[in-house]
C-alpha cells in the first residue's frame, strides 16, 4: 500500500566514549522499514540532536534528562554526564535506570568499564529490563513520527471525543492525539510516554498469559488513587477488552488498565505488567486530565502503521462510503442489496436475513441516522475497523434509537460487516 | 607484599619525639603513642604533626569521632594539606559516608595532584558509590554492604615532613601565612626519606591486621553474622573443641539472637607479625543488655590473599 510506513525496527544506538563504553543493541530491522528521521510538526519534541532547543516544560522531562546524559556520554563528556545523573536521581530518587547510569559513570573513574551495567556479577535480569528501558526510550527520540502521517487507526472520531490513545507495544511508547476538529478532525500529534506492557508481549488471547491485547478499546472507568493499592501509582483507566469482536474470537481475560506505577520505582521494565498498560505517575497524571470515561478510544497495536494524510483520507472516506452505502441500502428496503453488505460470516446469517425480509416486508418507509460517528481501524493481520454511532430509527410503524457498534472486515477488497450489537 | 616483617614489641625509647610516636603507632603501641602525643602538644598545641599523630591514633583505636575533628581543623588551618582531607575520607568511608569520602579526597587531589594514595583511595570510593548505585538500580539488598573498605590511612604528614627533620616546626598560628607550611609543590621529592607508597606499604600489614580486627568488631555490633564469620579463617579452631557448625549456631545466638545494642570497643591493640602470620593483643570491652565485660583477648592471624582473617582467639 503506497505511504503506508512502519518506524524502522533496527537502530544500533552506539554510545561510545572512553573509558565508558556502552552498545545498545537493538533487534534487527524489518526489510521495508525506514526511519522516521524528520522532526514531526508543531507539538512533537524536537530530535535529540537539539536538546538543547527544548522549551522549558521539556527540559524538566526525566526522559529528555536521561538523552542529555547519553549524548555527554556520546561525547565522552562523562563529569558532565555524572553531573546531570547525579541531577537527575534527585529529582527522581526512584529513578532506577539513572542509578544504574551513575554506577557506570562512577565505576568507569575507578576502572575501565566495557558495557551497560557494568557491575561484577550483577543479576543478569535486571540488567537486562534497565537496558532495555534505556534503548526504547533513546530509540523513540532518536525516531520520531514523520510529518504529515498519523496512525491509520484513527480514521474518524466523533467530534466531542477529544483525544485518543494509540500505544505501539514494539516500541513500548503510548502516543497521545488529539481530534482536531477544527481542521475536518485530522488527528494531531500531542504528546508521547514510554510504557510498560505484559510480561510476554503482547496480543492477549487468555487469562493469565500475561499479554497485552491488541485492538480497539475505549475508557470505561477512572480509578482515583485512593481507591487503588500502590501496585497501581497514581490512579487507573480500566479499558473494554475483551471487545464484542474478542469475544467472538474465543479471547478471555480482563482488567485490562492503563495505570501508574508504584512508589518505589520511576518506571518499570519494557516488559513487566500482567497485561496492563503502565506509564510512569507523571505521565498518567499528565493524559488522565484529556481521558474521557466512556469516550476516549485507546488503540493497541503491535506497532503502528503511519498513513500519509492523504492516504489516511482515502481510507476514511472508502470506509465512510460503504457505511453510508449500507444505511442508504437499509432505507431502501431491498433487503438483498442490504444484506449484501454483511459478510457470511456474521453470525446466524441465514437467521438474521429471514428477520430482516421480514421486518423489512411490513414497512412503508425507513429512515436511519448514523450520529456521532466514529471509525478506527484495527491493528492487526486482519483489514478490519471498528464503527461505533448513535443510531436513529425511524420508520413508517418504529422508532428506536440505540448505540450501535459495528465490526467491518474487508473481504474480497469490499468492507463487509462481520458483526453488529448494542454498544 | 612485604615478606619477613617484624613489629617488634621492644620496649620504646621515652623520647618525647615526633619518630618516636610515629614508631609507636606502627607498632601498633596507641595508649602509650597517644601519652606521648599529649605531652608532645601540651608544649606545641598547635603544631600540625602532633594533630596529625593525635588524629591518626584516634582513627586506629575506633574513635572516628575524635578523629574526623581533628582532621577536620587540620584540613580548615592548613587546606593545601593532602593527608588530612585523605584520612578524613578513610574515616567517612569506614562509615560509610561515601560522597562526604569523595568531597575529601577530590579536595586532597586538587591541592595535591599527584597524590597517589588519594588518587587509590578515590578509586575505591568511586567503586562503593557505583556499587551503592547498582543496589538502587538493580534492587540488590546491600549484597554489597558487606565487602569491607580498603582505604588506606595516611600514618605521617608527607607533605611537610621535609621539615620534620630538622625540628619540629612551630606553625603558632594558621591564619598567619608566613608560619604554615611550604606549598606541597615547594617540598622536593629527593628530600623524602621514602616515597609515600613506600611509606605506605612499611605500614600495610599492621594497618591490614588492626583493619581487620575493627572490622571484625563491628561486625560483632552490628550483629552481621556473614561478616562476623567472614572474619575468620576457615580452619579456625572453635573453643572448647566445639565443631565449626555448633559454634556458629551458639554464636548466632548470642549475636545475632541479642535484642537491643551490642557495642565491642577494642583498647591497647598492640600486633605482633611475621609474614603472614600474626598475633594481636588487645582488651575488648564487651557491652550489652544486662552484660558488660572487658577481658584481654589474644587473636593469631593469618593472611589470606589480600585479607587477615582469625585463626585462633582465645581470653587470657
Amino acid at each position: 500500500m503506497p505511504g503506508r510506513k512502519t518506524f524502522i525496527l533496527g537502530l544500533g544506538v552506539c554510545l561510545i566514549g572512553l573509558p565508558l563504553i556502552y552498545w545498545l543493541v537493538a533487534p534487527t530491522g524489518e526489510a521495508n522499514a525506514r526511519q522516521f528521521s524528520q522532526p514531526l510538526t508543531t507539538g512533537a519534541p524536537p530530535p535529540i540532536t537539539n536538546l538543547a532547543d527544548l522549551p522549558e516544560s521539556l527540559s524538566a522531562n526525566p526522559e529528555t534528562q536521561l538523552l542529555r546524559i547519553f549524548n555527554e556520554i556520546e561525547a565522552n563528556r562523562l563529569d558532565e554526564a555524572l553531573r546531570l545523573t547525579e541531577t537527575l536521581i534527585r529529582q527522581h530518587p526512584n529513578y532506577r535506570l539513572a542509578y544504574l547510569i551513575k554506577g557506570d559513570l562512577l565505576l568507569a573513574r575507578a576502572r575501565p568499564i566495557d558495557s551497560f551495567g557494568a557491575l561484577k556479577n550483577a543479576p543478569a535480569d535486571k540488567v537486562a529490563d534497565l537496558r532495555a528501558e534505556a534503548i526504547v526510550r533513546l530509540k523513540a527520540y532518536r525516531e520520531r513520527p514523520e510529518n504529515g502521517f498519523v496512525p491509520r487507526y484513527l480514521l474518524q472520531m466523533r467530534a466531542d471525543q477529544r483525544f485518543a490513545v494509540i500505544v505501539d507495544a514494539q516500541r513500548s511508547r503510548l502516543y497521545l492525539y488529539e481530534n482536531d476538529v477544527a481542521n475536518g478532525g485530522q488527528p494531531r500529534f500531542v504528546a508521547d510516554y514510554y510504557v510498560s506492557q505484559g510480561k510476554l508481549g503482547a496480543d492477549k488471547y487468555a487469562q493469565g498469559d500475561k499479554k497485552t491485547p491488541i485492538g480497539v478499546y475505549h475508557v470505561t472507568a477512572k480509578l482515583p488513587r485512593k481507591e487503588l493499592s500502590n501496585l497501581y501509582g497514581s490512579g487507573a483507566f480500566p479499558i473494554n477488552y475483551p471487545n464484542e469482536w474478542d469475544r467472538l474470537q474465543g479471547r478471555g481475560g480482563g482488567g485490562i488498565w492503563l495505570h501508574g506505577t508504584p512508589a518505589d520505582t520511576f518506571a518499570r521494565p519494557p516488559r513487566a505488567s500482567d497485561g496492563c498498560v503502565v506509564l510512569s505517575n507523571q505521565d498518567l497524571d499528565a493524559i488522565a486530565k484529556n481521558l474521557q470515561v466512556g469516550l476516549t478510544p485507546v488503540i493497541i497495536s503491535p506497532s503502528i502503521e503511519w498513513l500519509s494524510l492523504g492516504d489516511w483520507a482515502r481510507e476514511r472516506e472508502e470506509l465512510n462510503a460503504a457505511i453510508d452505502a449500507w444505511r442508504r441500502d437499509w432505507e431502501s428496503r431491498d433487503t438483498e442489496r442490504y444484506l449484501k453488505h454483511y459478510s457470511p460470516r456474521f453470525k446466524d446469517l441465514p437467521a438474521f436475513a429471514a428477520h430482516k425480509k421480514q421486518v423489512n416486508a411490513g414497512k412503508e418507509w425507513i429512515k436511519i441516522g448514523t450520529e456521532n460517528l466514529s471509525v478506527f481501524r484495527s491493528p492487526g493481520k486482519d483489514e478490519m475497523a471498528v464503527v461505533t454511532f448513535d443510531q436513529d430509527y425511524r420508520s413508517s410503524n418504529l422508532n428506536n434509537r440505540m448505540k450501535k457498534r459495528q465490526y467491518w472486515r474487508r473481504e474480497n477488497g469490499q468492507w463487509k460487516i462481520i458483526y453488529e450489537g448494542n454498544a | 607484599m612485604v615478606a619477613g616483617m617484624v613489629f617488634s614489641l621492644t620496649t620504646p625509647a621515652l623520647a618525647d619525639n615526633l619518630p618516636e610516636i610515629q614508631r609507636l603507632i606502627k607498632q601498633g603501641q596507641y595508649a602509650q603513642a597517644m601519652e606521648k602525643v599529649d605531652a608532645y602538644l601540651g608544649s606545641r598545641p598547635t603544631d600540625p604533626q602532633g594533630r596529625f599523630l593525635k588524629g591518626v591514633i584516634y582513627s586506629e583505636t575506633n574513635r572516628p569521632n575524635e578523629a574526623i575533628v581533628l582532621f577536620t581543623q587540620l584540613s580548615e588551618d592548613y587546606p593545601e594539606l593532602p593527608e588530612p582531607y585523605n584520612n578524613l575520607a578513610v574515616l567517612y568511608a569506614q562509615q560509610r559516608q561515601y560522597d562526604k569520602a569523595r568531597a575529601a579526597l577530590e579536595t586532597a587531589i586538587r591541592t595535591h595532584p599527584s597524590y597517589t594514595v588519594a588518587y587509590e583511595n578515590l578509586g575505591d570510593v568511586y567503586a562503593k558509590l557505583a556499587s551503592q548505585a547498582y543496589d538502587k538500580a538493580l534492587q540488590l539488598d546491600n549484597a554489597n554492604a558487606a565487602t569491607q573498605s580498603k582505604l588506606a590511612l595516611i600514618h605521617d604528614l608527607i607533605s611537610i615532613s621535609g621539615k620534620r627533620s630538622v625540628k619540629p616546626v612551630a606553625l603558632a598560628s594558621a591564619a598567619d601565612p608566613q608560619t604554615k607550611p611550604a606549598p606541597p609543590a615547594e617540598v622536593k621529592p629527593a628530600d623524602e626519606p621514602a616515597p609515600p607508597p613506600a611509606k605506605a606499604k612499611t605500614n600495610l600489614a599492621a594497618d591490614d591486621v588492626n583493619r581487620a580486627i575493627l572490622a571484625w568488631a563491628r561486625a560483632w555490633e552490628r550483629k552481621n553474622m556473614k561478616a562476623y564469620f567472614g572474619a575468620y579463617a576457615s580452619n579456625f579452631r572453635p573453643p572448647k573443641n566445639m565443631s565449626r557448625k555448633a559454634w556458629e549456631a551458639e554464636r548466632t545466638q548470642r549475636i545475632a539472637g541479642k535484642s537491643g545494642k551490642i557495642t565491642v570497643q577494642i583498647r591497647d591493640l598492640q600486633i605482633t607479625g611475621n609474614g603472614d602470620t600474626a598475633t594481636a593483643q588487645f582488651r575488648q570491652h564487651y557491652k550489652a543488655s544486662g552484660l558488660s565485660s572487658s577481658a584481654t583477648k589474644t587473636m593469631t592471624l593469618v593472611r589470606s590473599g589480600n585479607q587477615w582473617l582469625i585463626k585462633e582467639e582465645s581470653v587470657n
